[in-house]
């Protein structure tokens, strides 16, 4: 047994130097020879200053900007601070912020109903995606905001849409940061 | 549903159907001490190793002895983990956010967590684990505890394999095996794979930009009035994740980098790296069966095995996914039908990701529950009352669908050894199994086995549902669901498995001290048993085969098992199932809600 005991011992911090400490930095090293900019977290810049990630969510609240969906994180869209709401589905304070979330997008309820990705907090509160129907429900009020026309504000979604990977996995969808720099783009002049 | 989502789901098993064959024949090969391909560059690793640990890797030991080396190895790796924790911050070495000391119950619980391969967060990792701690303190124990299973699960088939044997093989060797020939060599390549699809993998502080929209945000101040105030900034965790997050799924280990774990985009970015997630979760356990066939010299009871761990996966995923996909009656005024051209999810989309949806949601948790890996994708708090049951009933079974790595198999084996003795029963016949009696002793462990699990798990939680100082206070979700949120978290510890219904506080002292103690009786307390087993089998001399014996290798066999597994496990839990998740589900058709 004592035997056993001096083993286990050597053999944890030998083992922890090879599992702990080398691997992940030959990994580091190599995931920047390969995919720099995906190890450093696939970063955005606008006019030379960082702007986000295009893999995490930001907040968007003007009428002007597509948004996103209601997030649990911190304060919403806590990158440091990822999570969801853990509401249960009969819990009433998840039925009370859908109805707010539906409230702020169909104000005179004329809109229809809100596709439910948008009046429902991810599980990461970063998604950086909402569904096409998502986008698409709030094209009129977004371009409404800019004064443009509602064709060009559709066709920008449209092109924004990402396909199922392959064709096959996961689910179609439009990555909210990306769409709203673009919508600035086409527009910059567009207040909130 | 649609039916995009079940050729998901389809794709997915033909995918672990292809690969247990050959994996679990590698494995096979790896654990008999025969030659690899990889041998040229792990073979002078693993000869520096034993000479530096002291390792004699041909003696060979009892079963006693081998659990022996298994707890001082689990103790010290436990050991060096609490000291890392605690002195992270005097460690001016990759905390580049200068994150304070863990605190000690939280240390010792996320210690116990990680040595017991359940991984249990009791923390925010993004605000409480420095890089260090995250590398060389919880990564490692990922590699760790799953080799440690791994070799648990091979001396069980030994125990199996061999005639008048006192020994069950050297755990040393089985442990340096497991980890060099098996989990580092594919956790290199796929921790570049994730990386490719977006997985961070770096050492920088944390990343600070600059919104496009600056929002205002209202809070309530210490004086309790509001107050407004305005953010510009979004604060991007960032660290070496994409090599811990391999050997999490891999290692069936599950402790996310990040607090969202395999549901934030930085572990988790694409609907590729979810696949490769769900599929490493099962690979390792999947081919265990193969191994199993391949050790015993019975390969059909490999793939018997195989059948009746499918079977009782499809029963899983197809209601999880049923339950996912229908609406919540208590919200109104939103879209919850799913567009059959796929530009709307529809379902119940609280708690799951947009890029995922609902199948992908609905089979992550059921993949992880099977196995106690306990990453998750989607908020198991918030999936549908059966949603929920099923990661539970999961869980309950003794994650035996195809299960934890090592962990999985062998305590599939102990269900083997209690179907083989029903069945022995029924025909009147002495039991046998593989050509050996199984005898009073057998049983008697076997039992053991199945009766710590249900103890702690229904103990603890009848103790915090009747205290409302330190138990009940914890809830975040009332009604059904609080009973279901401390059942879980109860559960997900005893099985080892670390998912939970993440609402509950479970980072205070009680659930911190209670929940660490139920890890420990969850793994180590169903260890011994088991081993015991698998000495007393290995012993045995191995009978001929009679027109008596009950053969395990037919579709017959594979019904009985999984009918065995439903009644033991499911039974034993199901009348606190029924004031759960089932009563859940009546009052939320009822449209009843709880505040």
């Amino acid at each position: 047994m004592k035997k056993h005991i001096v083993t286990a011992l050597l053999y944890t911090v030998v083992t922890a130097l090879l599992l702990g400490i080398v691997y992940p930095l030959a990994m580091t090293g190599l995931a920047h020879v390969l995919f720099p900019k995906q190890a450093e977290g696939s970063l955005i810049e606008r006019n030379g200053v960082l702007a986000g990630s295009r893999l995490i969510g930001q907040p968007f609240s003007g009428p002007g900007y597509f948004w996103p969906r209601p997030s649990a994180a911190g304060n919403g869209y806590d990158a440091s601070n990822s999570g969801g709401s853990n509401y249960a589905p009969t819990n009433a304070a998840l039925s009370a912020r859908v109805a707010a979330t539906v409230a702020l997008l169909n104000p005179k309820g004329a809109n229809g109903p809100v596709p439910i990705d948008l009046a429902t907090a991810s599980a990461s509160g970063l998604d950086p995606d909402i569904s096409p129907a998502a986008a698409f429900y709030q094209v009129a009020r977004v371009a409404a905001a800019r004064r443009i026309g509602e064709d060009a504000v559709r066709n920008l979604v449209a092109s924004h849409i990402a396909p199922r990977q392959f064709g096959l996995l996961g689910e179609p969808r439009v990555n909210v940061l990306e769409l709203n720099l673009d919508l600035d783009k086409m527009a910059p002049a567009a207040g909130r | 549903m649609t039916s995009n989502g079940w050729l998901q789901i389809a794709v997915f098993f033909v995918l672990v159907l292809l690969a247990a064959k050959p994996m679990g024949l590698y494995m096979a090969r790896v654990y008999e001490r025969k030659k690899t391909w990889l041998d040229p560059v792990l073979g002078p690793m693993e000869r520096l190793l034993y000479r530096i640990a002291g390792v004699d890797a041909d003696a060979e030991m009892k079963w006693t002895e081998y659990g022996a080396a298994m707890l001082a190895f689990s103790l010290a790796t436990l050991l060096l983990t609490y000291a890392v924790e605690r002195l992270q911050h005097a460690v001016p070495l990759w905390n580049p956010q200068h994150l304070a000391a863990v605190e000690p119950y939280l240390a010792w619980n996320t210690a116990v967590s990680f040595t017991t391969n359940t991984n249990w967060q009791s923390y925010v990792p993004e605000t409480t684990m420095s890089y260090l701690t995250q590398m060389f303190g919880l990564a490692t124990h990922n590699f760790w505890s799953a080799a440690t299973g791994m070799a648990l699960a091979i001396a069980f088939i030994r125990g199996i394999a061999r005639r008048e044997s006192k020994t069950l093989g050297n755990f040393w060797v089985d442990l340096t095996r497991g980890t060099l020939w098996i989990l580092l060599p594919i956790c290199v390549v796929y921790a570049l794979a994730l990386v490719s699809q977006g997985v961070v993998q770096n050492l920088k502080p944390y990343d600070t930009a600059t919104l496009v929209e600056p929002q205002s945000v209202t809070a309530t101040g210490a004086d309790g009035k509001p107050t407004t105030a305005t953010v510009t900034t979004q604060t991007i965790a960032q660290g070496p994740v994409a090599s811990q997050e391999a050997i999490k799924m891999l290692g069936t280990n599950g402790g996310g980098f990040f607090n969202a774990n395999s549901a934030h985009p930085f572990e988790n970015p694409t609907p590729l790296s979810n696949l490769m997630q769900m599929f490493s979760i099962f690979l390792i356990p999947a081919g265990l069966c193969i191994t199993l066939g391949k050790m015993t010299g019975s390969p059909k009871h490999g793939w018997a095995v195989f059948a009746a761990m499918s079977v009782l996966w499809f029963a899983g995923v197809a209601t999880c996914y049923w339950a996912e996909a229908q609406p919540n009656p208590l919200l109104h005024g939103v879209d919850q039908h799913a567009s059959t051209a796929g530009i709307s999810p529809g379902g119940n989309m609280e708690g799951k990701e947009v890029r995922f949806g609902i199948a992908n949601s609905a089979l992550f948790a059921t993949v992880t529950t099977d196995a106690s890996c306990g990453a998750v994708n989607a908020m198991h708090d918030s999936l549908m009352p059966l949603g929920g049951l099923v990661a539970l009933s999961n869980i309950h079974l003794g994650e035996i669908v195809f299960g934890g790595v090592g962990a999985g198999m062998y305590g599939m084996l102990v269900f083997v050894i209690l179907t083989v003795f029903i069945a022995g029963l029924m025909v009147g016949r002495t039991p046998e199994y593989m050509g050996k009696k199984v005898e009073a002793f057998d049983v008697q462990m076997s039992m053991l086995y199945f009766l710590i699990f249900p103890v702690v798990i229904l103990g603890f939680s009848a103790i915090a549902v009747l205290s409302p100082s330190f138990g009940t206070s914890s809830l975040s979700n009332h009604g059904p669901h609080g009973l279901t949120q401390i059942l879980y978290a109860y559960t997900s510890a005893a099985g080892n498995n670390g998912s939970a219904f993440a609402g509950l506080n479970a980072n205070t002292h009680w659930y911190n001290a209670t929940l660490a103690v139920t890890m420990l009786a969850g793994r180590f307390l169903m260890i011994v048993p088991m081993l015991a087993v698998a000495g007393n089998l290995a012993i045995k001399k191995i009978a001929p085969p009679s027109l008596g014996t009950f053969p395990v290798t037919s579709p017959l066999f594979a019904v009985l098992l999984t009918g065995v597994i439903v009644i033991v496990g499911a039974l034993t839990f199901f009348p606190a199932l029924s004031l759960g998740p089932i009563l859940e589900h009546l009052l939320l058709r009822a449209g009843t809600s709880f505040s």
